[in-house]
């Protein structure tokens, strides 16, 4: 085969390096994607993503602490004190600006991952210098509307998709 | 760098090493073939010693590997079994947790060496970027270790970890979902982690392989820290630092044993006897004591992405020092200024390691003052970004060495005559 030379230098040859290690390159990562995303949650674990839970036994100032995705989830029948509480704070002096009517479609139910937003661990309840939660892991402050207050935490406590089915059965996921 | 060549006399042998020159290899690296500055201290002995910890580790894992079970439902138990049905399980197993702990003094007091005689610096720094490599990499291997026994301080310990990685923006919570294979950390985490514990070790040999491979280009610093003149500056490895390194492994294996047979929980934590629990954070969490320096620089920083990333810069800084380091001279002994605040540096570290175990609100008590152990750590902290950003650049340019010796074989036959 005739090298066949343009006028600026660029051969045949040369294209047809760049178009091979191209097309091996793409080939090498889609290769490698498999091995990657079968690290990524699996069907079944996907899968494992409601729970439904009967509100009635649960007294006003009662807590219950339910499992969904692995990850606990509190269920707070608040107090009317908590309630107003929550509602009397000025929004826009928040680290995370949320009203409580955002984080609870009705008020007396406050229902969140119980996962402190920052490293993980489980907060305790009733706690700390604003009524709300604890984090004894590093000192984050919840409030009765589970929205962060003071301490390392960047972010309020999240808010799982929820629905009631009825006025005493709620379904989480 | 003058050296014998080996020359095997029984016929069958050196037929064996003429096809395959292994044994040549052997005598170059720590044979008779690889000669040594014949100055070298006890500080020396630490490169040998962390061999040794990783052949331990290797064996008793593989060992312990065979009785373990990784599932959220039977590790615990299966290492119960271990401790009290397995034979000498007790034994194994006491001697790879506390073998843990035996490794990482030996490689802390290994770098320190490093730090003070000037081994990052050129000719070595290659061999200096592949000892911060293996020391990550130690650190990676031992997380995920401490998590197998599935106890409380395993599950929130992997749990506050892998979280690190939630505070890099837009992909953190991805990539999060991503390390576990699901919402928390669950089984699958727990079968990876086996996975990754048993095979980053062998990664380590490959790179401690590279590390000495890197060690006899140069060949080995030594206190004075100046170069190898001549063959009268050194003498044969074997048997001069194979019969020293012998000893040090001697005295090692005395503390070594006394913590396995006399305190072999005393370097963990009593919370990890009691089976992971995802619905209960126990009130005080704190990582093994090697990571607790760091640990304490990560809560000293008020937010969460600057605390993972004044942490994780803590370790990589390292990789710095030979640019950091502008002294004419490498060792530490002839820069006495410097030399006192290395030392102020490492108390420093052993500061933040105290810091790192106690709670933040935690109040210490300094001559009368009230301190909370938040305050302490920021000031800890901010001492050891100093050190490496400020102290080091400047002093080591600023200071005037002292007059460095000729050779190091005059400098040791100063010694003896002086000693005579
Ligand atoms: C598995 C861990 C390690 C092993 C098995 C290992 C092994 C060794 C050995 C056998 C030597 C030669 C003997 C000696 O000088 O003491 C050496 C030298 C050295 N190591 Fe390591 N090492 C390890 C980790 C590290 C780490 C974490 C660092 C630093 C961050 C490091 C930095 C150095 C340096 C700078 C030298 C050259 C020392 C000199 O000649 O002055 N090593 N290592
Ligand atoms: S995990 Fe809650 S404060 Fe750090």
């Amino acid at each position: 085969m005739a090298t066949h030379t343009e006028a600026d230098g660029v051969t045949r040859r040369d294209f047809l390096y760049v178009a091979g290690g191209a097309f091996a390159a793409v080939g090498a990562a889609a290769a490698a994607w498999p091995l990657i995303d079968q690290m990524n949650p699996s069907a079944d674990v996907l899968a494992l993503s409601s729970t439904e839970v009967d509100l009635s036994n649960i007294e006003v100032g009662q807590s219950i602490t339910v499992m969904w995705r692995g990850k606990p989830v509190f269920i707070r029948h608040r107090t009317e004190e908590e309630i107003a509480e929550a509602a009397a704070v000025n929004v826009a002096s928040l680290p995370d600006p949320q009203t409580d009517a955002e984080r609870a479609v009705r008020p007396e139910w406050l229902i969140m991952v119980g996962v402190c937003t920052h490293l993980g661990c489980v907060p305790l309840g009733q706690r700390g210098d604003y009524n709300g939660w604890f984090c004894p892991c590093h000192g984050s402050h919840y409030d009765t509307s589970g929205r962060i207050r003071k301490g390392p935490a960047p972010l309020n406590l999240a808010i799982p998709t929820y629905e009631f089915l009825n006025d005493t059965t709620v379904k989480i996921g | 760098m003058a050296s014998s060549t080996y020359e095997p006399k029984n016929r069958f042998i050196k037929a064996v090493n003429q096809q395959l020159p292994i044994l040549s290899l052997i005598h170059g690296a720590v044979g008779a073939g690889y000669r040594a500055p014949k100055n070298l201290n006890y500080w020396w002995n630490f490169g040998s010693l962390a061999g040794v910890c990783l052949v331990v580790q290797i064996i008793t894992g593989i060992v312990l590997a065979m009785h373990y079970t990784p599932h959220t439902s039977l590790a615990f138990a299966s290492v119960e079994h271990i401790m009290r049905d397995v034979n000498y399980g007790w034994l194994l197993r006491y001697i790879h947790a506390n073998g843990a702990s035996m490794f990482f003094i030996v490689v802390y007091v290994h770098i320190f060496r490093g730090l003070f005689f000037g081994s990052y610096r050129n000719p070595r720094e290659v061999l200096w970027f592949l000892g911060v490599i293996i020391y990550l990499l130690m650190m990676a291997t031992g997380f995920m270790g401490y998590v197998l026994p599935w106890g409380q301080m395993s599950f929130w310990g992997a749990t506050v970890i892998t979280n690190l990685f939630s505070a890099i923006p837009v992909v953190g919570d991805s990539i999060v979902a991503w390390l576990w294979g699901g919402f928390s950390v669950d089984n699958p985490t727990l079968n990876r982690f086996f996975s990754l514990h048993y095979l980053l070790p062998f990664v380590i040999v490959g790179v401690v392989i590279l590390h000495i491979w890197a060690l006899h280009i140069p060949g080995s610093n030594n206190p004075l820290g100046i170069d190898v003149k001549g063959p009268q500056d050194q003498v044969p490895f074997h048997p001069y630092y194979t019969a020293k390194d012998a000893f040090g492994i001697g005295v090692f294996l005395l503390l070594f044993a006394f913590f396995v047979f006399y305190a072999p929980n005393y370097l963990g934590h009593p919370d990890n006897y009691t089976e992971a629990n995802p619905m209960v954070t126990p009130p005080h969490i704190v990582p093994e004591w090697y990571y607790l320096p760091f640990y304490a620089i990560l809560r000293a920083i008020p937010d969460k992405l600057g605390g993972v990333i004044a942490m994780f810069s803590a370790i990589l800084i390292l990789f710095a020092m030979p640019w950091l380091d502008g002294s004419p001279a490498r060792s530490a002994r002839f820069r006495p200024i410097y030399r006192m605040l290395l030392w102020v540096f490492v108390a420093d570290t052993f500061l933040l390691g105290y810091v790192g175990a106690h709670a933040p609100d935690y109040i210490v008590h300094i001559g009368g003052v009230e301190i909370p152990c938040l305050i302490l750590g920021q000031a800890a902290t901010a001492f050891y970004f100093l050190f490496f950003l400020v102290i080091v650049p400047v002093v080591s340019r600023w200071e005037t060495p002292l007059p460095l010796p000729k050779s190091i074989n005059e400098a040791v036959l100063k010694k003896s005559a002086a000693k005579a």
